[in-house]
């Protein structure tokens, strides 16, 4: 169970206002989409919550505790670019996060515990479809792959929250659209709440199950700086209801599969499953 | 027409091409010393192919009464000795401090102005002061070179530490990283073929300083020779080795190019 809770929070640089009165409370299990034009704050809302920056006031809560004032393991983040370390092969990258958890010396394993680690780290890399591809560079692979390292990178950790900054802006139609299903999938496999900023609409409704708009709702001509911007409309894309029953369906399902004997089963070798579905 | 840019040398031509200003220097000295010879079988400032041969010879395979050393060699080794000292050691401080002070916040406050104000001082302007702390004999070379080629390594290493993508920090802070982790998994990797990189560029300046403390005071070393048979116009020595020293040059400057793509194969692919 992970919940975010933002208790109206600003954020300043000196005059200047980028956020204000942010309000936010986050269920576990969310993909919240951020949206908004250029320069309104998005970014800025997500590195407040990896610690990168500071709230000027209020105060981001985890779980009921304080954020830590510097990232940590619990928070996973994918950039647009540069999110991979391009002096370690792909497995390399993957294998980064638990040998620095195990080793604090040398950030290294040695015999069976780093095979044990070489092999999770392989079969999430098999999961993102980069396991050809473990003895290359970054800079060998497309950018699609990279962000697709990039995602294996994060969630080896198992963060709580995962937070993408822009994913898949530099990425082609094409590509982006197997990162969508990629990500819905990873969000619904791990179980974890993620929150993504991005500029593509269509991206936020499809991926999001909720969607909150970030925007400077009033202007000063003389001073237009002195007002931030806020939350200015949010959104439950996919109900959590219906996304909980969904889920209660395909459990029961499931269920209801492993109780039919085979013998029940027609003999030209249709599968249990086709017969459920009817 | 096409532009001038435009066209572009087939490999082979390139080699020629390559090749063809060394054979035109070497010509031109050639005509020039013929020349001269012709007039004076004795003349002193451009001595033919001949006497080089016979000098280096004569200075690589006899016994010096003096020194009781086979002077070539023993020159050659008394210069790389200060020179990979001082080399050495410069890019040991170079690499410590230009990460420190380029990675922690509070030292690159503190240290960041200071650096680049002591990186100006020009250090043949403080060899005297180096002769009377360190004495005439090989410690104040060897300060020399690093007084002069630390403080530029140093800079060099602090710019490739602030040039890493800040995404690259805050992700191996998410990785859970400490600060000692990310210093050596992630900043130290990356900046080591910089620093190959600038040790090849300061070869320069480290045989500068070499031959300029030798020139003041040595008991032997090329630089040394070079400026002792000076006083008996001896080109026959002093130009084959300045050409000895420049060859020296050029096998460091390479073998320290290959080190990095052997040992830093990922450097090269960005690069491609």
């Amino acid at each position: 169970m992970t919940q975010i809770i933002f208790d109206d929070v600003w954020k300043e640089y000196g005059e200047h206002i980028v956020l204000e009165r942010i309000n936010l409370t986050l269920d576990d299990h969310e993909f919240l989409a951020v949206i908004g034009p250029s320069g309104a704050g998005k970014t800025t809302f997500l590195r407040m919550l990896l610690s990168q920056e500071a709230p000027t006031r209020g105060r981001i809560l985890i779980d009921g505790e304080p954020i830590a004032p510097e990232p940590t393991a619990d928070r996973g983040v994918v950039f647009q670019r540069y999110s991979v370390f391009p002096h370690r092969t792909v497995l390399g990258n993957v294998m980064m996060g638990p040998q620095w958890a195990a080793s604090p010396l040398l950030g290294r394993l040695f015999g069976a515990r780093r095979r044990a680690v070489e092999e999770r780290a392989m079969a999430l890399l098999t999961r993102v479809g980069l396991a050809e591809h473990a003895e290359k560079y970054p800079a060998q692979l497309s950018g699609g792959m990279q962000q697709r390292l990039a995602l294996a990178q994060a969630l080896i950790m198992k963060p709580k929250v995962l937070l993408l900054d822009e994913p898949f802006g530099a990425l082609d139609p094409g590509t982006r659209k197997q990162m969508h299903e990629l990500v819905s999938e990873l969000w619904e496999e791990n179980a974890m709440t993620i929150v993504m900023v991005t500029h593509d609409l269509p991206e936020a409704f499809l991926l999001g199950t909720r969607v909150i708009a970030v925007e400077r709702p009033r202007k000063d001509p003389q001073a237009p700086e002195r007002f931030g911007a806020t939350i200015v409309s949010d959104y439950e894309t996919k109900c959590r209801i219906v996304r909980d029953s969904r889920r209660f369906e395909a459990d029961r399902a499931k269920a209801r599969l492993t109780l039919v004997p085979d013998a029940f089963l027609p003999a030209d070798g249709t599968s249990a499953a086709a017969l459920v579905k009817d | 027409m096409r532009r001038i840019i435009n066209y572009a040398p087939s490999s082979g031509a390139k080699v020629i091409l390559a090749a063809l200003p060394f054979v035109l220097l070497v010509g031109v000295y050639f005509l020039g010393s013929s020349a001269r010879l012709a007039i004076d079988p004795a003349d002193k400032l451009m001595p033919g192919f001949a006497s080089f041969y016979a000098s280096m010879v004569r200075l690589g395979t006899t016994l010096d009464i003096a020194t009781k050393q086979y002077l070539l060699w023993w020159d050659t080794w008394l210069s790389l000795q200060r020179l990979f000292l001082g080399l050495g050691i410069s890019a040991l401080i170079g690499l410590v401090l230009g990460i420190l002070v380029g990675f922690v916040p509070y030292l690159r406050a503190t240290f960041e102005p200071f650096f680049a104000a002591f990186s100006l001082i020009p250090p043949l302007a403080v060899l005297p002061i180096l002769f009377i702390l360190f004495g005439l004999g090989e410690l104040s070379k060897i300060v020399l070179i690093v007084f002069g080629i630390a403080p530029f390594i140093t800079r060099d290493v602090m710019l490739r530490v602030a040039s890493l993508p800040t995404e690259q920090i805050v992700k191996a802070q998410t990785l859970g990283a400490s600060t000692w982790q990310m210093i050596t998994g992630v900043i130290l990797p990356q900046v080591m073929p910089r620093l190959l990189d600038s040790v090849r560029l300061s070869l320069g300046a480290a045989w500068l300083f070499v031959i300029a403390a030798e020139a003041i005071t040595a008991e032997g070393g090329l630089g040394y020779r070079i400026f002792l048979v000076r006083r008996y116009l001896a080109m026959d020595v002093i130009l084959p080795y300045v050409a000895w020293i420049t060859l020296l040059a050029f096998l460091m400057d390479y073998a320290l190019r290959k080190v990095a793509a052997v040992a830093y194969p990922w450097d090269r692919i960005k690069a491609a």
